[in-house]
């Protein structure tokens, strides 16, 4: 909203008012994540500034120390299976739902939507129930399905997005062309499509990687991923290591973030460059 | 084409509709109660209610008692029925474990002279009230309310009356996060919108950067700033603006500081993607017609924003609503939202009734605010991420 040179002083102080806000409120955003990031290199025991002394010692602690390297292995693994189950299901739903001509459609979406509204603590407290009665409470396999319950939303959402761009006279020309079904997939949809379905995979494995009420109901007392030695460095002893583990997930944020940020425009290219 | 969302459609059938259900139904199953007490059912379908019940009830709830003993269904049926009364659970192992059916004479006086409370209807209306398979005691308590001795509902006395207050907190909690979220949501949507692309995009990933960072590392992260000798103290003191460190974590401004940090970019996000829809000229076109630019704002701007404005309030409102971690970390006892609650009736307490009764009180919240709103907001909407 630029200001016309007519604007009277009210209005300027106003406009001036509300940038202010924005750069407070963005601040406020912001400011939380980047003063982690230096205490988390504190040779001191205590997270407070200033700093005694600049040190690694607790991103030592958190690459060699038994309790965190298991946890970010558990993470790692459960988060990759995770991923594959609920990319491949939701993917597969997603191109179902496109083709599919019925009044239930909607209502198939809803379903497939639906773990997205529901409180995650109530997700996790029925599972828990659930599998007390099905023996699958401290199990991998429970905690791969409970965490594709939560992924496959992202993944079918994202997916039906990316093919509600796609053109479907691009695989009826392939086919023109002499293409075999599968061979108009492989080479003219899937490389259209194949941004969406990565960020797909990629909200599917941030989903696992940061969840925390299924691990902290549904997993054994073994089964500690990094959230849950978060949540209990920060419910128990504040150890520095719990800022430099935070810091670290806000690293893979980060990255993964640029990823489906890259992924999003390189889809938006494919599909630009295709139209015009 | 089934074939491809089948899959998907039956696996969430098995791992989410299916433990939602169970786990809903169990904020009024009853059934255990009948199964372990079967002659007491019978027996005091019989009796009005008032005053004691017959020898008859007397001797069946000895024989259902004898045949629970040395089980473990007698201290689960203990536990069951002290929800209802706190010492139930006493009264009924000690009874169980010591009725002798081949003693002679009444079992009225048996029963009576092993535990005094027998002689009391309290104990025997309870049982009566529980003898069918549904319940409504855990609603009901989940709103306050209870079944009087005649039968007819009654609130609560005073300091047992803890749901309703915990329901209120909930919803305050809910609409001043929401509230503060539209106040600093709003310029920075607007600013943003009304920004070049460039700018707009630089000023996006201020917003996307905490929205990727996980709730719980966003929560931690409050708690280390917020402590007594965390960074917002010691600049607070540093600044001179107080003399030594004030409590801000544990307590309700630390909630709201944390809560309104997790959940601002859901305002931010929705909003700023209708409001980069208005058309400048909009607003133009009123200030030539001469309105007042607050006029103009009122008439022409906040209109247009309307739907974003809904749709990021009512999903701010929903996830407040529903929260757990956050609370847990920055809350004090006296901040704990319905949530917690459910947790702890199912870690701690280990009463499912409860956990489940809360959990369909929260659950009827939220599907009536999206059966509300469900036009303008579309489920589609929450996949911004």
């Amino acid at each position: 909203m630029a200001l016309p040179s007519h604007a009277t002083v009210l209005e300027r102080l106003s406009h001036f008012g509300i940038r202010a806000l924005t750069v407070l409120v963005l601040g406020y955003l912001i400011l939380p994540i980047l003063v982690i990031l230096p205490l988390s290199f504190t040779s001191g025991e205590l997270l407070v500034y200033p700093l005694p002394a600049w040190s690694l010692r607790w991103y030592r602690e958190f690459t060699t120390g038994p309790m965190w390297t298991q946890a970010t292995w558990n993470s790692l693994v459960l988060a990759a299976v995770t991923t594959l189950v609920a990319t491949t299901a939701g993917m597969l739903a997603a191109f179902g739902l496109q083709g599919l001509r019925s009044r239930f459609k909607p209502v198939l979406y809803g379903l497939l939507a639906l773990p997205l509204i529901i409180p995650p603590v109530m997700v996790a407290v029925a599972l828990f129930y659930y599998y007390a009665r099905l023996g699958l409470v401290g199990t991998f396999s429970g905690l791969v399905f409970a965490h594709t319950v939560l992924a496959l939303p992202f993944v079918v959402i994202t997916v039906a997005a990316t093919l509600q761009g796609f053109d479907p006279n691009l695989r009826r020309a392939a086919a023109s062309l002499g293409a075999s079904p599968l061979q108009a997939f492989r080479k003219v949809t899937l490389p259209i499509i194949l941004p969406g379905v990565l960020s797909g995979a990629v909200f599917a494995f941030v989903t696992s990687f940061d969840e925390l009420l299924v691990i902290l109901f549904v997993g054994s007392p073994e089964q500690r991923t990094l959230p849950r030695q978060i949540f209990s460095g920060v419910s128990e002893t504040m150890s520095p290591t719990v800022a430099a583990a935070a810091v670290v997930l806000i690293g893979v944020s980060l990255i993964l973030m640029a990823v489906v940020e890259l992924l999003r425009r390189r889809g938006e290219r494919l599909r630009g460059a295709i139209h015009s | 084409m089934l074939a491809l969302v089948a899959p998907s459609i039956v696996f969430l059938a098995l791992f989410f509709v299916a433990p939602l259900g169970f786990f809903l139904f169990r904020s009024v199953d009853n059934s255990e109660v009948p199964g372990w007490l079967p002659r007491t059912v019978v027996a005091l379908a019989q009796w009005n209610g008032v005053g004691l019940p017959e020898d008859a009830a007397y001797r069946a709830l000895a024989e259902d008692l004898a045949a629970l003993s040395g089980s473990t269904a007698l201290p689960l049926l203990g536990r069951r029925l002290n929800h209802n009364v706190p010492g139930f659970r006493g009264l009924i192992t000690g009874t169980g474990n010591r009725v002798d059916l081949r003693q002679a004479g009444s079992m009225r006086e048996q029963l009576v002279s092993l535990d005094p409370r027998w002689g009391e209807s309290t104990y025997w209306q309870t049982i009566r009230r529980e003898r069918h398979a549904l319940t409504p005691f855990y609603l009901l308590t989940a709103l306050d309310l209870r079944h009087g001795a005649g039968g007819e509902l009654e609130r609560v006395p005073g300091d047992s009356a803890i749901f309703l207050g915990l329901l209120g907190r909930t919803l305050t909690i809910s609409v001043v996060v929401t509230l503060l979220c539209v106040l600093l949501g709003f310029p920075v949507a607007a600013t943003m919108a009304g920004s070049s692309p460039a700018r707009a995009n630089a000023l996006l990933i201020l917003v996307l950067i905490p929205f990727w960072t996980s709730l719980l590392v966003r929560s931690t992260a409050w708690v280390i700033l917020l402590q007594n000798q965390g960074v917002v103290n010691q600049a607070l003191v540093g600044l001179g603006l107080i003399d030594r460190p004030v409590p801000l974590i544990f307590n309700r401004l630390g909630l709201y500081i944390a809560m309104v940090h997790v959940l601002l970019p859901f305002m931010v996000l929705p909003l700023y993607s209708v409001l980069k829809g208005i058309p400048p000229e909009l607003m133009r076109a009123a200030s030539s017609l001469g309105a007042p630019p607050w006029t103009a704002f009122r008439l022409v701007y906040v209109p247009q924003a309307l739907p974003g404005l809904v749709a990021g309030a009512s999903l701010v409102f929903v996830l407040a609503l529903g929260y757990y971690v956050t609370p847990a970390l920055v809350g004090g006892p006296g901040d704990q939202m319905i949530g917690y609650f459910i947790a702890y009736f199912t870690n701690t307490a280990v009463n499912w009734g409860m956990a489940s009764a809360l959990g369909t009180i929260l659950l009827v919240v939220v599907s009536l605010i999206y059966l509300a709103l469900g036009r303008v907001v579309g489920l589609d909407r929450l996949a911004v991420r």
